[in-house]
């Protein structure tokens, strides 16, 4: 049994640069130019649509939990407010940092700082991990958005579904760069020209921190902070539920998308909040595509897919008896079938591994 | 020493789009503006090695398909991370249907 080191550092990273792993051509499957280049195109009105209905839901919802504070009966807006807040920020993030939700740069810039600031996240650093996540997904050693490691930690990603892992990571790391500046393992990944970008954002995320501080001492109430801060604790749990289904289980050290990814069909609240990165396949495969065609990428390649899980219970009834496996065989994964009409699975770098 | 090349015929590549163009063991991607000009760069990002000609074109700017890095392909310029290295350019002209590069 292999025992896999994670570090960016470490003897994997070395590996499987070593191997050559790092340089391989990950597999696409063949879409005619013309049918792709009308996906990639992109358009300002899907999204602008959803973040006035996003931001302006987040202003109503927190708007009636300040009215009714402290009663309970403010709890369920507290509750939208958040999911909103520590869940849909994350895939605001990240759509508007492939900057494909608009076709105005300016558009996707100024929702991709609001995101990472209320997702917790370095908007320099991470828009640079997310890179390396899409060149080299989940390779070991070399991908540093591996949410699911082998043997999996459950306890941290059931603490995950409250922020908690994630705050006790960020804060320190927003600190560290802020007074310290960019951290060893980020300098694998984020060039040199960006680390003053890191600095000033996290002196920025922690001035408006401190400014929450300051408002929640004067007044002698958290109130400040459930509308900023806390709901990035208590309305995580729906991006870190979509979040493990987008890998867990599956391969790792693959240049196959269709084995180390999962597309999982999803009710339509899930979608706004997840912006479809439900059809992760498709997302990982031609990440050029903006959210709002995945569907239609989907059908256009669905034929060369294993079949997508059904529902978010039907992924998690595949993924977590997996997990369950890897905690004793860390060497366990879901293989799943491909239709008749798919081109095989390329495996050869995992069958070598 | 530079000289120019018959690359590719004007339609060839539709407005707003590009292709690969191949030449002496170096790969280029050729460019057809939404005004009808042509343009003429290196074929692979300069991020990582992903050859552009699967990116899109928008107006004057190309992105790449891995990372959605852009570059303006008239200049080179870099113009969204993760790209931060300028991309090569190369002179272009048109003389009756055909495409004609110096490299």
């Amino acid at each position: 049994m292999t025992h896999r080191d994670y570090s960016l550092l470490g003897e994997d990273a070395r590996r499987a640069v070593e191997t050559g792993l790092t340089a391989a051509e990950w597999y696409h499957t063949d879409v005619p130019r013309k049918e792709m280049k009308a996906l990639m195109q992109r358009t300002d009105m899907p999204a602008i649509r959803d973040t006035i209905i996003l931001y302006g839901s987040m202003i109503v919802f927190a708007a009636i939990g300040v009215a009714l504070w402290p009663s309970w009966w403010s709890a369920p807006f507290w509750l939208a407010y958040g999911v909103l807040y520590g869940s849909a920020m994350d895939s605001r993030w990240h759509e508007c940092g492939h900057g494909t939700a608009f076709r105005t740069k300016w558009m996707n810039d100024v929702v991709y700082q609001i995101a990472s600031f209320m997702i917790m996240r370095n908007p320099a650093t991470w828009r640079w991990s997310h890179a390396r996540h899409h060149s080299e997904t989940y390779i070991v050693g070399r991908d540093p958005e591996i949410a699911v490691m082998r043997p999996p930690a459950l306890l941290k990603l059931i603490l995950n579904f409250f922020g908690i892992v994630d705050v006790l990571t960020a804060v320190p790391r927003m600190v560290y760069n802020a007074f310290v500046g960019v951290h060893p393992s980020e300098k694998t990944f984020v060039p040199e020209s960006e680390w003053p970008k890191v600095v000033r954002a996290a002196r920025l995320h922690l001035a408006i921190y401190a400014a929450t501080l300051l408002a929640a001492l004067w007044m002698r109430s958290i109130l400040p902070f459930m509308i900023i801060g806390l709901p990035r604790l208590y309305g995580a749990w729906h991006h870190v539920m979509t979040g493990l289904l987008q890998h867990g289980g599956l391969a790792d050290n693959v240049v196959d998308h269709r084995l180390n990814s999962r597309t999982v069909l999803m009710n339509p609240i899930s979608r706004f909040i997840y912006w479809n990165m439900n059809y992760h396949v498709e997302h990982h495969m031609f990440p050029m595509v903006p959210y709002h065609a995945l569907l239609r990428l989907h059908d256009a390649i669905k034929h060369d897919l294993p079949a997508p899980n059904t529902s978010i219970a039907d992924g998690f009834r595949e993924m977590w008896p997996a997990l369950m496996r890897q905690l004793r065989y860390e060497d366990y994964f879901v293989k799943r079938e491909l239709p008749a009409t798919a081109k095989p699975y390329r495996e050869e770098f995992h069958a070598a591994a | 020493m530079a000289q120019w090349i018959d690359a590719c015929a004007t339609d060839d590549i539709d407005e707003e789009d590009l292709i690969r163009w191949d030449h002496a063991g170096h790969t280029y991607a050729i460019y057809h503006s939404p005004d009808g000009e042509f343009f003429c760069t290196d074929g692979q990002c300069t991020h990582e090695q992903v050859h552009l000609a699967g990116g899109l074109v928008m107006d004057y700017t190309i992105e790449c398909p891995k990372h959605n890095g852009q570059f303006d392909y008239r200049t080179g310029e870099a113009m969204r991370p993760p790209v931060c290295v300028n991309l090569r350019t190369y002179p272009v002209k048109v003389e009756g249907a055909r495409v004609w590069v110096e490299v």
